[in-house]
């Protein structure tokens, strides 16, 4: 989706340009570009009256906030307990393999995005790994493979 | 939707929707919980719906998508009420049959019927299982049974009648009271007595104060405040109004984690459904008293879950705790007194305003009142979540509820309290679990998280997950918690990858030991608890790693190899193919064997072996 002013306009008068409203804003902002463009920055701190600084500040500190353009698939793997024995660990590797990437990173043609997340509150179903705001339950390292690929498909 | 002004006017409601509703022949129940969720149990409800109407008898039965029934490892599950018949794993094909059969007529579908792992025998109610019959559901009992997102089915479950109550004749005092005969200790982790913290905060000097929701739920393993909220959002909500009455507050925040989506939409949606009721808002049931409540994401940082940090984190500041010299109370959100509490303590106190504080601390133990849900995953049979009196033994959660280890294995041990808890091993499996005992036994009750672990399981690599965790979730602002868990990270690091040395064991007892002492928040003077819990109960699993060079259950992977055994093999040359390193030589038909220095332990040979040649030695 293509910057634009007016959007992110449009998010701060939502919720109000208040100090109280910066946590809410970021996150609707991240979520529509799927990260958090300079300009942004920029605007949020000169609309809410704040340094810059205090904006980055908390979009550095949050993990569900990236600075660098994310791919527009975004997986995440579950880390949490239940998912850690029940072999994640193994899913992100295998992951980590078939796109040639590391947890954190984009692809180059942004399609992908693998990050981790600590728990998304599935743990009956573990491992899980999620693609958007869908799960998929059981996964294994081979399953994953082909999700991977049945997403590529589906783009092209 | 027309505005209630009075105690009158929610019984007259009540009776209404009730009324309305002795015309509905059956009900069919599905599941809307994380686990059934994610199975795919969401699509049904459309599926049945059609159905009906194809039949023209909509109107005779209802479909509802209800909170989350606790039975996660069944998903997605179905129920037929009046008979209450239990479905599980039921997709789309056979709504059908279901329809036909138990919804039209009385018949049962035999092959969706849960059957005793045991026994094999069928059973058909859902309380006779025994995953359902071994507990004893209060908090959680209409999360399952409710119409999570309507309003009407709560109220005709009874639902906002403690409000009415509280508002038609209770002084806030009385309330407090109340709260504290009941014995209700937060249930987020820190134990603390409820009814203690109410009363200070409203002896707490200001004009304004808040009423908060802890929904932060950042113990990797742990779910039921996310079941709740999503599943019965109004009995969190009204716990808030009744709290919020009791300590004079005006407006309430919910801080729920941005990683629960359907949570957050939940809790809106009930925020709204309670205002235009008037049950939220200006004048609550005309009583005089109004408050707002307010629903706010976090960003995914474990470390808001800690009072004070969530609090900075709703000012707009990073989530970074400070000193509790002076406490939330008195001193939280914008320097005004604050009661925070967790989802489960405020879904507590609508049930302790309709039965008395006294009906509830007859249930568990001596200090540990009433009931609590736990969430049982990991290496578990029936993995769920389950609600049991404080005290219940843990053997009767994992075997009788929980069904036992799958696949044989050996019980090890369970992690409780999340990455601030311990393990507690095999030999203490008859503890009664409550906040005192698991305290005593090194681990600690968290919010309710229980990861069963088996002989598969390496305690080494456990505490080194949890070390991770910690080192990517520390804010940094104290140096103790900071630098403390990285070295211990790097300690426990060199020995799974078997560079460990003799002294490294006592070196992390030693750094475990300051941290706790020195740390800022709770997060930091918990942090070493995992890492000390198992040395103290697995220290030989330490020590072969690091004396040894062994990893006992096979984990880890520098300590391990994979090998293929002569006898198994047919030579079929399919983990060869598989192979992306290439380790995997052999000529057709012949045995095969994996070049140790090539392969990365990858385990994908291990698992495309159609021969059960390949184990890990």
């Amino acid at each position: 989706m293509e910057f634009n002013l007016q959007d992110v306009d449009s998010i701060i008068d939502h919720w109000g340009p208040k100090p109280a409203s910066l946590l809410q804003i970021l996150l609707d902002v991240n979520h529509q570009y799927r990260y958090l463009p300079q300009e942004a920055i920029q605007r949020v701190a000169q609309r809410l009256s704040m340094p810059v600084s205090q904006v980055y500040s908390v979009a550095s500190f949050f993990k569900v906030f990236s600075l660098k353009p994310r791919g527009r698939v975004i997986m995440h793997v579950c880390t949490g307990t239940a998912c850690h024995v029940k072999g994640g660990p193994r899913i992100i590797e295998r992951l980590e393999q078939d796109l040639n990437m590391k947890t954190g990173e984009t692809s180059e043609d942004l399609f992908v995005t693998l990050e981790t997340v600590n728990c998304v509150g599935a743990c009956a179903a573990a491992p899980v790994v999620m693609v958007g705001e869908v799960t998929y339950s059981e996964m294994t390292p081979s399953k994953t493979s082909l999700l991977v690929k049945e997403l590529r498909e589906k783009e092209s | 939707m027309s505005r209630l002004n009075s105690v009158q006017d929610l019984e007259r409601l009540r009776e209404e929707i009730n009324r309305k509703r002795d015309s509905i022949k059956k009900r069919i129940r599905i599941c809307g919980g994380p686990g059934c969720y994610s199975g795919g149990g969401v699509h049904l409800v459309p599926v049945f719906e059609e159905n009906l109407s194809q039949r023209q008898v909509s109107r005779e039965y209802m479909v509802t998508l209800t909170g989350c029934h606790g039975f996660c490892a069944r998903g997605p599950i179905v129920v037929i009420e009046p008979q209450n018949i239990f479905y599980e794993r039921v997709h789309k094909e056979r709504v059908a049959e279901i329809v036909e059969k138990t919804v039209l007529g009385d018949a049962l579908v035999e092959d969706l019927l849960y059957s005793d792992p045991l026994t094999g025998e069928k059973i058909v109610r859902e309380r006779d299982i025994p995953f359902y019959a071994g507990q004893e559901r209060i908090i959680f009992n209409d999360t399952g049974l409710n119409w999570s997102t309507d309003i009407d089915d709560y109220i005709s479950r009874g639902g906002y009648s403690a409000l009415a109550k509280v508002l038609s004749g209770m002084q806030p005092e009385q309330v407090i009271e109340e709260v504290k005969v009941s014995g209700l200790r937060g249930r987020g982790g820190g134990g603390f007595p409820a009814g203690v913290k109410w009363e200070s905060c409203r002896r707490a000097r200001g004009e304004i104060k808040y009423v908060m929701c802890n929904a932060d739920e950042g113990d990797p393993g742990a779910y039921m405040d996310r079941a709740l909220l999503e599943g019965n959002p109004h009995q969190v909500l009204e716990g808030m109004i009744i709290g919020g009455y009791a300590i004079g507050a005006t407006e309430g925040y919910v801080y729920c984690r941005y990683e629960y989506p359907l949570a957050v939409k939940n809790c809106n949606w009930a925020i709204q459904q309670a205002k235009s009721y008037g049950l939220l808002g200006e004048n609550i049931l005309g009583s005089g008293f109004s408050l707002d409540i307010f629903v706010n994401r976090g960003g995914g940082a474990f470390v808001c879950g800690e009072s004070t940090a969530l609090m900075a984190s709703l000012e707009g500041k990073i989530g970074e705790p400070r000193g509790k010299h002076i406490h939330t109370v008195e001193k939280g959100l914008w320097m005004r007194p604050s009661n925070l509490n967790n989802v489960e303590t405020w879904a507590s106190v609508p049930h302790i305003i309709n039965r008395s504080g006294k009906w509830f601390a007859s249930i568990g133990t001596e200090r540990s009142k009433g009931t609590k849900i736990f969430s049982v995953v990991g290496k578990i049979n029936n993995s769920g979540l389950v609600e049991v009196a404080m005290g219940t033994p843990l053997r009767k959660i994992v075997y009788d509820i929980g069904g036992g280890i799958p696949g044989g294995k050996r019980f090890k041990a369970v992690q409780t309290g999340g990455p601030s808890g311990g393990c507690v091993p095999e030999k203490l499996i008859d503890l009664p679990v409550d906040f005192e005992k698991l305290k005593q036994a090194g681990s600690m009750m968290g919010s309710g998280g229980m990861i069963i672990m088996d002989e598969d399981t390496c305690m080494v690599d456990v505490a080194r997950y949890f070390l991770t965790f910690l080192a990517e979730e520390s804010c940094g602002k104290c140096v103790p918690c900071r630098v403390g868990v990285k070295r211990m990270l790097e300690i426990v690091t060199r020995i799974c990858g078997g560079k460990g040395k003799p002294g490294d064991i006592e070196q992390l007892e030693e750094l475990g030991r300051s941290m706790k002492e020195a740390a800022l928040c709770g997060l930091g003077k918990s942090a070493p608890n995992p890492v000390l819990s198992t040395i103290h109960y697995f220290r030989d699993e330490y020590e072969a790693h690091v004396y040894e060079r062994r990893c006992p259950a096979k984990v880890c992977k520098a300590l391990i190899t994979y090998v293929i055994d002569v006898d198994k093999c047919t030579g079929c040359g399919r983990c060869r193919i598989k192979c992306p390193e290439g380790a995997i030589l052999g000529a057709k038909k012949e045995c095969h064997v994996i070049d140790e220095d090539i392969c990365v332990r990858c385990g994908i040979c291990l698992e495309s072996c159609k021969f059960g040649a390949i184990s890990i030695e």
